[in-house]
């Protein structure tokens, strides 16, 4: 059973349709990255996986709930002067999990203070999220997202807008997080030379779409610019 | 001093400082939300669009405007909010196109079926609420108090919630909260409040009441529940100091609860400067 079966999927908004025919399968540990140029549905696509949009047609089968994939969205402007301590953002990655009320207990708090760990920001437990630089940010939505996730986050460029450096480290923790979590992880990316580096498959969309594994996707490659 | 004990034994000025203080303090915690989410407007556009509707309301003679001035209210600050990404006027420009109309229409209709000898006085008090919370009745006081207390009761229930909702609406709507149902709980209960704040300070000083609390906490404090706590305190503060320096010099309600609350962010936006630098 894999993880997430997509088959003929047909994505758009607006009435507009971006992508068609689209069909593959995530298993379970596997480093996917969603390749493509701007507008062909790559973001579309993240929100049908995480489910804050439906595909126009075609069906999606996941073998997780779609609320425990951990999610980290693009920062949107006025986040970047919201105040709200480190401590305060990780922990709503646990609202997922509760009920009516949404009130955390100690578990959740557990599992916050884990992933602030994990990601080596516990120091910044109580500073403000305004205040920190953009790959702390990165971090810290980054580990809100795993107080979400049992087994896939699901990440939409998490190195945009982060210098060489924290770009870098921003990788090597998706990776770590792959390899030695097993979680499975599907990245959309602008930075083809860097998810390349780490990914095991690509999704590729656009004229010609493409679903393989990295070696596969090479050839693909020389065989587009044969043809063009 | 004396001369303000002497004030707090009518009652009508109790039923003022209670009714008062009560809207105010919710309108402050609707304001954190507000405010971060970008809706500032939001209070403003629907204080102009119940104008709109007392103007109706006089004009067909209702005794019990709010009967009529609440649903209508509710309603379009539910238009407003839950449309606003698809409609195709978006935010601030339509906002703006419903209070505009709304107090043009009013006031329209307000001179042509000429209700009372004094149609300007009649505005200016809808407007500045010059009068309105000093003529509550019992009645009023008791209705103010459920629906507060019901807006309190919601915004704490939903705290952690309308936290994640406010500060990241994608990631909140990916982990299963019903972001819809949220942004409708809030358009409801801003216009709940809005309509019962404007007895306080008229339909064009009632976004104060929601603005200033949250953005002095917010020069300040570094977390959501800082923002929170402070914007309330901030409020109740306010509201009584303004209430009181309003009896006490026979200023205009509205205006002087304004005037405090003006002080009180300048103060805070001194401070935070100090704090940073």
């Amino acid at each position: 059973m894999p993880l997430i079966k997509c088959e003929n999927l047909c994505l758009g908004y607006d009435g507009r349709t971006v992508a068609k025919d689209l069909s593959f399968e995530i298993e379970r540990g596997d480093y996917v990255c969603i390749l493509g140029d701007n507008g062909t549905g790559k973001s579309t696509l993240v929100k049908v996986l995480t489910g804050l949009a439906k595909p126009l047609s075609g069906m999606i089968h996941t073998d997780f709930p779609l609320s425990e994939a951990g999610y980290l969205p693009q920062q949107t402007d006025f986040q970047k002067d919201f105040p709200a301590t480190v401590w305060e953002i990780v922990l709503s990655g646990c609202l997922g999990r509760k009920g009516f009320f949404g009130f955390y207990n100690s578990e959740d708090k557990k599992t916050a203070r884990e992933n602030m760990e994990k990601l080596g920001i516990s120091e910044l437990s109580s500073r403000s999220y305004k205040d920190l630089s953009g790959g702390q940010k990165q971090r810290v939505l980054l580990a809100r997202a795993l107080c979400a996730a049992r087994e896939v986050i699901i990440l939409d460029e998490p190195a945009s807008g982060l210098d060489g450096k924290s770009s870098e480290e921003m990788y090597e923790i998706i990776d770590s997080l792959n390899k030695d979590e097993k979680m499975t992880v599907i990245m959309v990316s602008h930075d083809e030379e860097k998810s390349l580096k780490y990914a095991d498959k690509v999704l590729h969309l656009g004229k010609t779409q493409f679903f393989g594994t990295h070696e596969q996707y090479e050839i693909f490659m020389k065989e587009e610019k044969q043809r063009s | 001093m004396e001369s303000l004990m002497n004030y707090f034994s009518y009652p009508f000025v109790r039923y003022a400082f209670a009714v008062g203080i009560l809207v105010a303090f919710c309108a402050s915690l609707l304001g954190v939300v507000l405010v971060l989410k970008r809706f500032s407007f939001l209070g403003d556009g629907l204080s102009h669009f119940a104008f709109g509707i007392i103007a109706l309301a006089a004009v067909f003679n209702l005794s019990n405007n709010l009967l009529l001035v609440l649903p209508c209210t509710v309603v379009c600050a539910v238009i407003l909010l839950v449309s606003g990404q698809k409609a195709k006027i978006k935010g601030d420009a339509a906002v703006a196109a419903v209070s505009m109309s709304a107090l043009a229409i009013g006031y329209l209709l307000l001179n042509i079926f000429k209700t009372s000898s004094n149609v300007s006085g009649d505005v200016c008090s809808t407007l500045f609420g010059s009068h309105a919370i000093l003529t509550l009745k019992m009645s009023d006081v008791i209705i103010c108090a459920i629906l507060c207390t019901v807006a309190v009761a919601v915004f704490v229930i939903f705290y952690n919630r309308i936290f994640s909702v406010t500060f990241d609406e994608n990631f909140a709507g990916a982990t299963g909260v019903n972001v819809k149902a949220g942004n409708l709980i809030i358009a409801v209960i801003t216009a709940v409040i809005i309509v019962l704040a404007m007895n306080l300070a008229g339909s064009l000083l009632v976004s104060a009441l929601i603005v200033f609390p949250a953005l002095s906490a917010m020069r300040v404090c570094k977390s959501f529940k800082g923002v929170t706590v402070v914007s309330a305190v901030i409020s109740v503060v306010g509201t009584a100091l303004g209430l009181v320096l309003s009896i006490l010099f026979s200023t205009p309600v509205g205006a002087t609860v304004a005037a405090v609350y003006i002080l009180i962010f300048v103060f805070f936006l001194l401070a935070g400067a100090l704090v940073k630098s």
